[in-house]
């Protein structure tokens, strides 16, 4: 290691103190916009659970339920087996691609936006404005020495904080259980350790991570900056300080009204910085801090009012349009930057897998047979010669009522089944076994065929059930048969 | 390398001082909470080394505050397993096993019981399927030497086969007739054999066995060769042999008879074991019906 001494560079900190971030209250179309999917993200959020959907007395009546104790997953009309997974996948992938499609068209829309750290830390600190005051007063009682006072001020936004934060927990289970249920056993003390749990941990975390993390957790902890960054091209929408417009900065509104000078648009008032939640200076061009939740639009365009210039001097821009308008054209219409080809791509990805689960949710069986034999032994002689396999089969009845199914074998000349409670003299080419509503019932089958034939033989078990889906599941199974013998075969 | 250490113009941070092909490196800051976040980690280690154990010493650890150990979680869990299981095993203590296939539940829970048991004290001579090898029984196919319904393996897992030691044990005894028939006197009788269990054609030398048999194997293995599961006598008709069925292993078998040992088990398992084992025998697929029951002429008035 060198010692300090050996730099001829200039010298910086290993570790930064944080910066102080008190955004400002701001009045705006997107202040407003905001303030709607806030609002319709959290009703969401919080009204899911309590939706009913009637899915007659074998299964849960919630309408969104993702029943991890019984390995269901139910979503309105559509229950998810633990094998079917790969919709859950599939809604994953679409996800993935949906943020592709936005974050293509329109930046960092999800992180300005719908980010759940948005929009708590958005509710946060509208509490810490309604309790301690716009910015000014935040950050003179953030230097003020603690008294009663700012004890006071302090413990009630916390506790309120404390609140929300609670809530957001308390909401989030009921997705994995029976609301009203889980309420009434959550206040009694007869819920589950990990109901308790969770709550204790998503409360700390929301108490945290919206009160004192904030823009900390978009700069330092989340990797979706990064990669939204990369995803990012010339042709995206991002918030622009439009520099050819607003430079040279001048001082104060009489300056700016004074014809005589040459100036640009901006006057340096320092409400962009003020009402930015993550505490960036976007004149200083795009940077990983700037969210894009368009709030310096607002200020922007509200001062630009007051002094009688056009709005949009901070606005939704594309970098190939900022080449454009700088060189004094006219830039493309919002319409044709959204729908190009690397958009139209996207979303053609998107409703193509959409379409495709659709479809094939449609399809599915509500009947499965999975078979495994028996590898040991593998064969079973009788003691009149014949052979016998073992089978285990699991029936898988997928639909929310119980039903009888009738298993069959095809294919195996002279074969027979029977199960452990039946006996080789009543056996028969088929068989059936009553399956519980939405369960897997486990049989264990005994097959056996005369003992000429091959040495291994292919056939059928199918199975089928009585009631409901017409269609069954079959599956292509060996009967194996002990090697000729070589003395035998000649 | 360190000299090139500058501050960058558009973000105003330090660079790291290297240089690839003209593309350097920012020296971000790290936030002061993540130095914070580390010493927090640290304290925790501490805390961890204190109260778990952590420090080797020279012939065991530190134990910790808290006195955890792997070993005594694994006996708190099998204690907690244990006790789940109570309803269980009670249950299978007090129910006699002739009872046992009327409650189906039980018997699942006995087969699941024998199926591990299985795997620990028969596997060593039966082989993990149970599955035939020479000398002892396939346990799968439907043929019994002492029987084959719930309660007869019951008593011969309980018994066993010839053990000395045991008045109860199952007990037979074929002779080794090497000196008693000659040589081609026993061929005649293998061939007999041979063509009851549908392996040869009747010959003469079958006919003289059959006389043979008539008068020295009977008594055992009845006149049609079917066996009496009362002496553990095999049925000789059907495809199933305990130790061959070729004319070399029938001859050798007859000429010095055989004598399997099966170890009786009520001096080593507890009977609750031996029912699971019972039942996951029967299970196996030759399980049979348990025997009508014996009619007992009443002529008690109601």
């Amino acid at each position: 290691m060198s010692s300090p001494d050996d730099l001829t560079g200039p010298k910086q900190g290993l570790y930064e103190k944080r910066k102080g971030v008190y955004p400002k209250v701001v009045d705006g179309f997107f202040r407003r916009f905001k303030w709607a999917i806030l609002a319709v993200t959290l009703a969401i959020y919080y009204a899911t659970p309590w939706i009913r959907w009637d899915r007659g007395e074998y299964a849960p009546d919630q309408a969104v339920l993702v029943d991890l104790a019984h390995r269901r997953f139910y979503m309105f009309q559509i229950e998810i087996w633990p094998h079917e997974f790969y919709y859950v996948a599939g809604l994953l992938v679409m996800a993935g691609i949906g943020l592709f499609l936005v974050t293509s068209a329109v930046g960092r829309a999800w992180c300005g936006y719908a980010c759940p750290q948005t929009v708590w830390t958005d509710m946060f600190q509208h509490v810490e404005r309604f309790i301690d005051g716009d910015r000014n007063a935040q950050i003179k009682l953030a230097a003020a020495p603690w008294g009663a006072k700012k004890l006071a001020k302090r413990l009630s936004k916390w506790s309120v904080w404390l609140f929300i934060a609670f809530w957001t927990g308390g909401a989030w289970i009921m997705y994995f259980a029976d609301a009203p249920t889980l309420v009434r056993d959550f206040w009694t003390g007869h819920a589950a350790p990990v109901a308790y749990a969770t709550v204790g941990v998503l409360t700390a975390i929301t108490f945290i991570f919206g009160g004192f993390m904030r823009e900390q957790v978009c700069i330092y902890m989340c990797p979706w900056p990064r990669i939204q960054t990369a995803m990012l091209d010339e042709k995206s929408l991002i918030v622009t300080y439009k520099d050819w417009r607003g430079e040279p900065r001048t001082h104060g509104i009489k300056k700016a009204l004074d014809t005589s000078l040459k100036t640009g648009d901006c006057i340096d008032c320092n409400q962009c910085v003020s009402v930015c939640p993550t505490g960036i200076d976007i004149r200083e061009g795009p940077q990983i801090g700037c969210i894009t939740c368009a709030l310096c639009i607002d200020a922007c365009d509200k001062v630009m009012a007051q002094i009688g210039r056009p709005r949009g001097l901070i606005d939704y821009c594309t970098l190939d349009d900022a080449g454009v308008e700088k060189a004094g054209g006219v830039g493309t219409p919002i319409l044709k930057t959204l729908f190009r080809p690397r958009t139209l791509i996207y979303f053609g990805i998107w409703v193509s897998i959409g379409l495709a689960m659709l479809f094939t949710l449609g399809q599915r069986t509500r009947l499965d047979l999975s078979v495994q034999q028996d590898r040991n032994p593998v064969y079973v002689r009788l003691s009149d010669g014949s052979i016998r396999n073992n089978y285990t089969l699991k029936i898988r009845n997928m639909e929310t009522r119980p039903r009888i199914v009738d298993v069959s074998i095809e294919g195996l000349p002279g074969g027979v089944v029977w199960d452990s409670e039946g006996s080789r003299e009543f056996a028969r080419q088929s068989i059936n076994f009553p399956v519980a509503a939405d369960s897997v019932a486990k049989v264990r089958l005994f097959i056996a065929a005369p003992a000429g034939g091959p040495e291994h033989a292919e056939f059928t078990i199918s199975t089928r059930a009585r009631t409901g889906d017409e269609r069954g599941d079959s599956d292509a199974v060996m009967f194996e048969r002990p090697e000729t013998k070589d003395e035998e075969s000649k | 390398m360190v000299d090139n250490k500058r501050i960058d113009e558009p973000t105003g941070t330090q660079t790291v001082g290297h240089e690839w092909d003209g593309i350097e490196e920012l020296d971000t800051p790290m936030p002061r909470w993540w130095v914070l976040s580390y010493w927090a980690c640290i304290i925790w280690a501490i805390a961890y080394v204190i109260v778990y154990p952590a420090i080797p010493l020279l012939n065991s650890a530190s134990t910790g505050l808290w006195n955890w150990s792997s070993r005594g979680q694994l006996a708190q869990e099998m204690n907690v397993e244990a006790k789940r299981r109570a309803p269980i095993t009670s249950a299978l203590a007090t129910i006699p096993v002739e009872q046992l296939e009327a409650k189906p539940e039980l018997l699942k829970a006995a087969i699941e019981g024998g199926r591990a048991a299985f795997k620990v004290h028969c596997v060593q001579c039966h082989g993990s399927g149970a599955a035939w090898s020479m000398g002892y029984p396939n346990l799968n196919d439907d043929d019994w030497l002492w029987g084959g319904d719930l309660s007869t393996i019951h008593f011969t897992l309980t018994h066993g086969i010839r053990n000395p030691d045991h008045d109860e044990t199952r007990q037979s005894q074929m002779p080794a007739f090497g000196g008693v028939l000659t040589p081609a006197e026993i061929n005649s009788v293998v061939a007999h054999i041979r063509t009851i269990s549908g392996q040869q054609k009747p010959s003469a030398a079958s006919a003289r066995g059959a006389i043979l048999f008539a008068t020295n194997c009977v008594a055992c293995h009845s006149t049609d060769g079917k066996g009496l599961r009362e002496f553990g006598a095999p049925n000789l008709t059907d495809q199933i042999w305990l130790y061959g069925g070729d004319a070399d292993t029938i001859r050798a078998t007859i000429t010095k008879s055989r004598f399997g040992v099966m170890p009786r088990w009520n001096n080593r398992l507890d009977s609750v074991t031996i029912k699971m084992l019972a039942a996951y025998v029967h299970s196996l697929g030759g399980g049979e019906a348990p025997p009508p029951p014996l009619k007992v002429a009443t002529n008690v008035q109601p």
